[in-house]
C-alpha cells in the first residue's frame, strides 16, 4: 500500500498572499476561504453548484469554491471578492450596482460581481442577451436580475463608450 | 452536506494513476475538474477512500487532428470546446451543444473526460458523442482498448468503464460539406440539466438523408439514438407526412421515464416537436 493520508499540504496564493496549511483532503475552497481564512464574502448557499454565490476566481477564472476542493488550489491562485476590492479592479461595476441598487440582502452579490468582470474583460460585444446568459449561473433570490443586468449593462457601455 | 473523509493524491502520470486503481479498485476515484464528482460526493451518492487527481497531466490536455478525426484529451475544459476553432470547424454539433453545458463558472472546470466519465442522462456531450459516432480511448492495466459511444452508456450513470480504468481521450469523424446538424433542448433555465433534449447529426447528397443520427437527451437513463425512426427517413425526399410517420416510431421506440418536473408524455411531446423542428430546418 502507498501512503495516503486524509490530510493535504497545501501551499495557496489567495489575494495575493501565500498560504500555507494542512488541510483535511475534502475541505472545499469555500470552506478554506471562509472557516480558515476568515474571508466572508465569498458566499454558500447549495454547496452542489446551482446557487453560484461561492463563486472566486481560479488562476484567473471564474469556478465555483463549493466544487473545487482546496487540495485541487494548490500551487495556484485564487482571487476572492475582497482581493478584487482591494485591488480596486471592479469599483467601477460595484459603484454601477450601488447606482442601480442592484444589491438587496447581498447574498449574490460578491459572485455577481466576479461573474460580471470575467465578461466585461472578455474583449467581446456585450449585449443585454450576453449578459443574462452569463449570470445565469447565478441565482438572486430576491429577484432582482434586471438592476443587476442593467448595473452590468451601464458599465459595458461605459466601456464601449471609452473605446 | 460534507462528503465523507477521504485521502487525497496527485497522479504523476495514466501509469501511477492505473497502479493506485488497481490497489484501491473501487475505493478509489479519479478526480479532474470534480465538476459532476463532488456533487456526488457532498450528497454522499459516493464515497471513495481515495480521490486521485489527474488535473496536472498535461498528456491528457489538447484537441488535435489524427487523420479524419479530431482527437480531444479527456482533461480539456468546456471552455477550452467553446473557444477552438478546430471544434468549430470540424464538429459543428459539439461547438453549438457546448454553450448549452452548464453555466460559465463550471465551464471553467469541468472537463469533457469528466463528462462522459460520469455520464448524466440529461447533459449534452454524452448525447453528442453517440450522434457523432465517437470513440473512447481507455486505458487499464491490460493497456488501451477504444470504445464506440453506441457500446460506451450502459445504464443510469453506469458506463462500459470499469473501475480500474482510465478515460484518457474521445476522438470524433470530422464533418464533411454533405453533414448537417441540429440542437435543441428545454430547460428551466439556461445552462441547467435539461428535461428533454435532441442532437442531431447526419449526411444529405441530392436533397436525400442518406445517413441520421438522432439522439435524445434527459428522456431516459441513457442517451437513446432513435434509429427505427431515423431509417423511415433516409433516402427519401422530405416532406410533411413522411416526418410525420417517421416521429410516430418514436411512440414505439425512446424509453421515455417522465420525472418531477416533466412527465413522460411532455418529454415525448418536446422530442417529437425538437425532431420537426430541426428536419424542418435542415430541409429548407
Amino acid at each position: 500500500m502507498s501512503e495516503l493520508t486524509q490530510t493535504v499540504d497545501v501551499c495557496i496564493t489567495l489575494n495575493g498572499h501565500s498560504i500555507k496549511a494542512t488541510i483535511p483532503a475534502r475541505e472545499n475552497l469555500a470552506d478554506f476561504i471562509r472557516h480558515r481564512i476568515g474571508l466572508m464574502g465569498t458566499n454558500v448557499g447549495c454547496e452542489q453548484g446551482i446557487c453560484g454565490a461561492c463563486t472566486i476566481r481560479l488562476n484567473g477564472d471564474s469556478v465555483r469554491s463549493c466544487l473545487t476542493l482546496a487540495a485541487q488550489a494548490n500551487g495556484h491562485t485564487v482571487e476572492t471578492i475582497e482581493g478584487l476590492t482591494d485591488s480596486g479592479e471592479i469599483s467601477q461595476l460595484q459603484e454601477a450596482f450601488h447606482r442601480n441598487n442592484a444589491a438587496q440582502c447581498g447574498y449574490c452579490t460578491p459572485a455577481m460581481l466576479i461573474t460580471a468582470t470575467e465578461l466585461l474583460n472578455s474583449k467581446t460585444e456585450i449585449s443585454r442577451d450576453k449578459i443574462r446568459e452569463y449570470l445565469s449561473g447565478n441565482l438572486c433570490r430576491c429577484t432582482g436580475y434586471h438592476a443587476i443586468i442593467d448595473a452590468v449593462e451601464e458599465v459595458a457601455e461605459a466601456q464601449n463608450n471609452g473605446r | 452536506m460534507k462528503p465523507r473523509s477521504f485521502s487525497f493524491t496527485t497522479a504523476h502520470s495514466v501509469e501511477h494513476v492505473i497502479g493506485l486503481l488497481q490497489e484501491h479498485g473501487d475505493e478509489a476515484k479519479i478526480i479532474a475538474g470534480g465538476q459532476s464528482l463532488v456533487p456526488t460526493l457532498n450528497m454522499r451518492l459516493s464515497a471513495p477512500q481515495l480521490l486521485i487527481d489527474i488535473s496536472a497531466l498535461d498528456e491528457l490536455r489538447g484537441i488535435s487532428l489524427d487523420g479524419d478525426r479530431l482527437r480531444i484529451g479527456a482533461l480539456t475544459r468546456h471552455v477550452e470546446l467553446q473557444s477552438n476553432k478546430l471544434i468549430a470547424q470540424h464538429l459543428p454539433l459539439i461547438a453549438s451543444a457546448i454553450n448549452h453545458v452548464a453555466h460559465v463558472a463550471i465551464r471553467n472546470r469541468g472537463t469533457i473526460g469528466g463528462n462522459l466519465s460520469l455520464a448524466d442522462p440529461a447533459s449534452e456531450l454524452p448525447a453528442c458523442s453517440l450522434a457523432l459516432g465517437a470513440e473512447l480511448s481507455i486505458v487499464g492495466n491490460k493497456g488501451k482498448r477504444i470504445v464506440k459511444a453506441g457500446d460506451y452508456f450502459k445504464d443510469l450513470y453506469e458506463t462500459d468503464l470499469q473501475a480500474n480504468e482510465i478515460l484518457v481521450a474521445i476522438s470524433f469523424p470530422l464533418a464533411t460539406t454533405n453533414t448537417v446538424h441540429g440542437f435543441r433542448e428545454f430547460v428551466r433555465r439556461r445552462g441547467d440539466f435539461a428535461s428533454c433534449g435532441l442532437v442531431m447529426n447526419g449526411e444529405r447528397q441530392d436533397g436525400k438523408l442518406t445517413s441520421l443520427a438522432p439522439v435524445f437527451f434527459a428522456i431516459s437513463n441513457t442517451p437513446v439514438l432513435a434509429s427505427k425512426c431515423a431509417a423511415k427517413l433516409l433516402n427519401k425526399t422530405l416532406n410533411d407526412d413522411l416526418i410525420e410517420e417517421a416521429l410516430l416510431e418514436l411512440d414505439r421506440e425512446l424509453p421515455v421515464i417522465g420525472d418531477i418536473h416533466t412527465s413522460t408524455e411532455m418529454k415525448l411531446h418536446l422530442a417529437k416537436h425538437y425532431l420537426r423542428e430541426i428536419l424542418g430546418e435542415i430541409n429548407v
